[in-house]
């Protein structure tokens, strides 16, 4: 890796051995507050005078409503879409040629198209007294039939979930690059494949405590939001109010996942409530909100075909893929971009001469979906990796084999691929080469052979992604949703102590950026790590962003970061030099210190004197001082791309249906790591939500659209029991686009665990002639499917 | 996610309990260790005028041998059994069910009790318990009655307690020296609910086995003369002959239709037997 060599030079620049600057394994500095209890969520926000608010919300899934009946006694507690006069409708338009814009009122009006959605507003003193009064208001519905089957939903015919679409298709797209070459390839492999609807289920939900201030005319919402200034432009534009006159303070989060990112009907509801009612009101999700009510990921289904040459060798991928959109378009991402996306990543990290992939957006009487970590790549890689050992099996070959014939190599970095995706750096072969030999597959193929003495059957399993992360203005551009990311800004503040404040527009919640990001500096100013102070979270108080998403904040905030502090330094470093009466071509700034050949001035020394003895200063200094925002963008805003390889043996009993993971290893490159420290805790985060999604989580629905995991006693999380020790081994190859080659990381681990313990599951069945290409994998789909092949062979015999 | 209102009582003695609850005439609910009944009440899915907290009873905490069998008062917490505080007839069999259910954190305040009362099919005591062949005593102002726990469940979240009874103790019959136990379960996750229990109190000496099989949506299948499950007769030889079509008729006339179901909890009752000791 020889433009590794390089970066790593810059990284040691300036800040040398402090151990705290780019690469450190810094324990984060936040812990020190949230492990004991001492962080401040939405939930602990106390203001003078609160309120609490319960909402009546839809029982039935597709309803006109005729008539919401409130008791005379709580004519003045209870709030309905009648009551919200000028508020507008959420709206989240995407510009991609056709789609249909879906109207969300914030209060229903007309009809329902969810189960859970909002109807009436409930205010009390306390929240059970506000339950109180919303068990109190009877509602008068017309029942519709429901809409709960994506693929059923696109046949002419069906009921709709918004009239004058005259269909249920959001949007509908098609990209195809020549599949005719590939039709004649020897191996031809066709499945459906689907992944179930999921909630995201961070540790704290969505949670509002909106407040006005009259004399500065200002809203405030509390409200755990992963992009604070994005809800801020959503809100105004419900509200019908100027930015400036809204304040969004998002305080510690407990996990965003993506269920964090969109502007919720709730929120303009509250915010609208408080400027009503003139004292503060509050707003904190339940868990059966969340699961019932808030917004669902990852509903994928798959008609796809592979072609291949004998030696495994892909020619071509031909896809129909659906997407169950959910009833309404979320705002900002809309209700296109997972489906959109699909057609965009679906190759992989592979090569390939011939490509067709056509998409579809329905709109279903479902909660919105939400791009959840990983969005769409977790279902494109379920898919993807399923069928490549699907062509394996065809080919004869170990499904490590098809992978290694297939990805991007090292030599053909940077590499567009087929869908004009541009892969920055890497070695995915190496990744994929490690991952085997890390899981000693030739040893795991040796015990199958041997057999279990409990009657378990042993299966082994791959998968590989690529990620795009931290696309930008180029990308964004192009899907015309509410939000393109531009240049990110940072602000970088000297204190007359000699402390750094950074104000950044991207939000932490869980991923450590109070110390990531004061760890860029430090490699930046030398400033100690423990002396800088991050200021996220609060539109009043940081520079505007797009927030959190996309695995973004560390390429993005990070870089900023690091602009606006070399701004700064330089800026400290010319008043350093008139302070040692220096030529300015002659001093550095150096852990801390403006150097010249006859001595130092420290970081702050120089803050002490612009700030409280400006007597000292020359006349011709910088008059804009030591506080500096600057903005950013990677050299190239195409993203950088982060891999990684997973393998996975696992156990399957095939009369019970019980699968244990028996060894995970996860081989992975996200570039240059700021703390890999951190990055090890976002995988293993990931993971754990990978395996959610493999053997876990599902929310059902019955054929009148009703929810049916209503509490975690049947929406199942893997706990700390069901999560292996997994084994992690980080590769590093730069990006050449970002600042010292950093990629971003977030979401990668939430990716391909689904399809490397499918393929293990498969792995360990296929001598029984079983398939399972549906997630989560569970019990009864085992069982079920052992069942099926045992009566076929006895068809057969 | 909040309870509707109710009026909360925490009686001193039993009597004043079942004074409260004959006076509420069926709209109060005993609370104990609030496993079950806390969440439902949060869900709304009950909604009783009042609760009345028996934690305090001291009579329900008794745990004695008496009369050659174990009497376990209402209160008795899983995790007492599992920490070995109780007294134990049945060889360990009951502390290897207590050890297993749920989390620890349930164990802790959830009692043997209330879930009897809850008669979640689900739950682990309502099956071990009835192929060990225990049985109940229910109180109430009026007196008191005793029945096998597989009488009192008699539904899906219903037993036979009567609006003003409660169940007071659990009896537990000796497990004889020569009767192995086998007990399994198949769980989605540790400490959720499980999906299928299989339970077997087999006496090879005397010819006996009692088999349950438990998790299905209604009452656990109590099998108290099993002997058709094993070929007719039970022997030393039991675990070769155990017939699982014998099984699958049974959960197919219990209503189960999903073959997967009916073979996963045949799998797990096959389980039980296998692993069944003395």
């Amino acid at each position: 890796m020889k433009e590794g060599a390089e970066l790593r030079n810059e990284r040691e620049f300036p800040s040398g051995k402090s151990g705290q600057g780019v690469g450190a394994r810094l324990p984060r500095k936040e812990d020190d507050r949230l492990m004991r209890g001492r962080g401040l969520y939405v939930g602990d926000v106390r203001l003078a005078g609160l309120q609490d608010v319960a909402f009546v919300r839809s029982p039935l899934a597709h309803a006109r409503i005729r008539g919401i009946h409130v008791p005379e006694r709580y004519r003045d507690r209870v709030f309905t879409a009648a009551d919200l006069v000028g508020i507008k409708p959420i709206r989240a338009v995407s510009g991609l040629p056709g789609f249909k814009i879906s109207e969300q009122p914030v209060l229903a009006t007309g009809k329902v198209r969810q189960v859970g959605e909002l109807v009436a507003m409930c205010l009390a003193p306390t929240r059970a007294e506000a339950e109180d009064i919303a068990a109190s208001v009877t509602l008068d519905l017309e029942e519709l039939p429901a809409i709960t089957d994506m693929l059923k939903a696109r046949e002419p015919g069906s009921a709709l979930v918004h009239e004058h679409w005259g269909d249920n298709v959001f949007l509908e797209t098609n990209y195809e690059v020549d599949i005719s070459a590939a039709l004649d390839a020897p191996i031809k492999v066709t499945r459906e494949i689907s992944t179930a609807r999921q909630c995201m289920s961070p540790l704290e939900g969505r949670g509002v405590v909106a407040t006005f201030d009259s004399r500065l005319d200002q809203l405030t919402l509390h409200s755990a939001a992963q992009m604070p200034h994005i809800t801020r432009s959503g809100l105004a534009e419900c509200l019908g109010m100027e930015e400036s006159q809204i304040r969004v303070i998002s305080p510690d989060v407990g996990g965003g996942f993506g269920h964090k990112g969109i502007l919720l009907p709730e929120e303009v509801c509250l915010s609208w409530l408080t400027m009503r009612c003139g004292h503060p009101v509050r707003w904190l999700e339940d868990r059966r909100e969340h699961l019932v009510a808030s917004s669902n990921c990852r509903e994928h289904h798959y008609r796809i075909t592979v072609y291949a040459d004998r030696d495994g060798s892909l020619r071509g991928i031909d896809c129909e893929a659906t997407v169950d959109s959910g009833a309404y378009s979320s705002y900002p991402f809309s209700a296109c971009l997972e489906a959109a996306q699909v057609a965009s990543i679906l190759p992989g990290p592979y090569k390939m001469p011939a490509y067709r992939c056509r998409t579809f957006s329905v709109a279903t009487n479902k909660c919105p979906i939400l791009p959840y970590r990983g969005v769409a790549r977790t279902g494109v890689c379920f898919a993807l990796e399923l069928m490549l050992d699907l062509v394996a099996a065809e080919a004869g070959l170990e499904p490590g084999e098809v992978r290694l014939r297939n990805l991007v190599r090292p030599e053909q970095m940077p590499f567009d691929n087929i869908t004009k995706k541009h892969f920055d750096s890497g070695d995915y072969p190496e990744a994929m080469r490690r991952a085997l030999a890390a899981i000693d597959i030739d040893a795991i193929r040796t015990r199958q052979k041997q057999g279990t003495p409990d009657g378990r059957r042993i299966g082994v399993g791959v998968s590989i992604y690529c990620e795009q992360a931290a696309h930008g203005t180029s990308v964004y551009s192009g899907w015309g949703i509410p939000m393109v990311p531009g240049h990110e800004q940072a602000s970088a503040r000297l204190t007359p102590d000699g402390g750094l404040e950074l104000r950044v527009g991207v939000h932490s919640h869980g991923q450590g950026m109070e110390t990531t990001l004061a760890q860029v500096a430090h490699e930046i100013l030398g400033v100690d790590v423990a002396n800088i102070r991050i200021i996220l979270g609060d539109t009043a108080m940081t520079p505007y962003s797009t927030g959190t998403w996309g695995s973004r904040s560390m390429v993005m905030a990070g870089g900023a970061v690091a602009t606006a502090s070399r701004e700064l330094g330089e800026r400290a470093r010319r008043i350093g030099a008139k302070l040692l009466q220096h030529d300015p071509a002659s001093v550095v700034l150096q852990n801390g210190e403006v150097r010249g050949v006859n001595g130092s001035v420290s970081l702050k020394a120089i803050a002490h004197t612009w700030y409280r003895r400006p007597q000292d200063l020359p006349a011709d200094v910088d008059p804009g001082g030591l506080e500096v925002t600057q903005g950013y963008k990677p050299v190239r805003d195409s993203g950088t791309f982060s891999y990684a390889a997973h393998a996975a043996v696992v156990a399957v009993d095939p009369d019970l249906g019980e699968v244990e993971i028996l060894d995970y290893v996860i081989v992975e490159d996200g570039g240059v790591l700021v703390n890999p420290l951190v990055v090890d805790g976002q995988i293993y985060g990931g993971l754990a939500q990978g395996i959610g999604t493999a053997l876990y989580e599902e929310m059902p629905f019955d054929a009148s659209g009703q929810p049916l995991a209503t509490t975690l006693a049947d929406y199942l999380l893997p706990g700390p029991t069901e999560v292996p020790a997994a084994r992690l081994d980080h590769m590093e190859t730069p990006s050449p686009y970002t600042q010292f080659g950093v990629k971003g990381i977030g979401e990668g681990g939430a990716i391909a665990p689904p399809a490397a313990i499918a393929n293990a599951v498969n792995d360990a069945l296929r001598p029984l002639g079983v398939e399972l290409m549906q997630s989560p994998i569970t019990p009864h789909r085992i069982v079920a499917a052992v069942l099926a092949a045992r009566a076929t062979e006895r068809s057969a015999a | 996610m909040k309870p509707a209102p109710f009026a909360y009582e925490r009686p001193r003695d039993l009597n004043a309990a079942l004074s409260m609850l004959a006076a509420g005439n069926g709209s109060a609910k005993i609370i104990a260790g609030g496993q079950s009944l806390g969440p439902m009440l949060n869900l709304r899915l009950v909604q009783p005028e009042l609760i009345i907290d028996i934690s305090g009873l001291v009579e329900l905490k008794r745990a004695e041998i008496s009369g050659g069998e174990l009497v376990l008062g209402a209160l008795v917490t899983h995790a007492d059994i599992e920490d070995g505080r109780t007294a134990d007839v049945t060889r360990g069999a009951m502390r290897g069910v207590a050890t297993n259910i749920a989390y620890r954190a349930v164990r802790n305040r959830g009692t043997i009790g209330g879930s009897l009362s809850h008669a979640d099919p689900a739950a682990d005591w309502i099956s071990a318990l009835a192929a060990l062949g225990a049985r109940v005593t229910l109180r109430s102002l009026a007196g008191a009655r005793s029945m096998a726990v597989e009488a009192f469940v008699v539904g899906a979240l219903e037993s036979a307690l009567h609006a003003s009874e409660i169940v007071e103790a659990v009896h537990v019959p000796m497990r004889a020296a020569s009767a192995h136990w086998g007990y399994a379960k198949s769980c989605r996750k540790t400490g959720e609910f499980a999906h299928a229990i299989g339970a077997v109190l087999i006496d090879p000496a005397a010819a006996s086995a009692r088999v349950v099989i438990g998790a299905i949506d209604t009452t656990p299948i109590v099998i108290t003369d099993a002997a058709e499950l094993f070929g007719g007769r039970i022997a030393a030889d039991y675990k070769q002959r155990f017939d699982v079509r014998v099984a699958d008729a049974l959960l197919a006339k219990a209503g189960i239709d999903d073959a997967a179901q009916r073979h996963i909890h045949i799998s797990v009752l096959k389980r039980a037997v296998l692993e069944a000791g003395a």
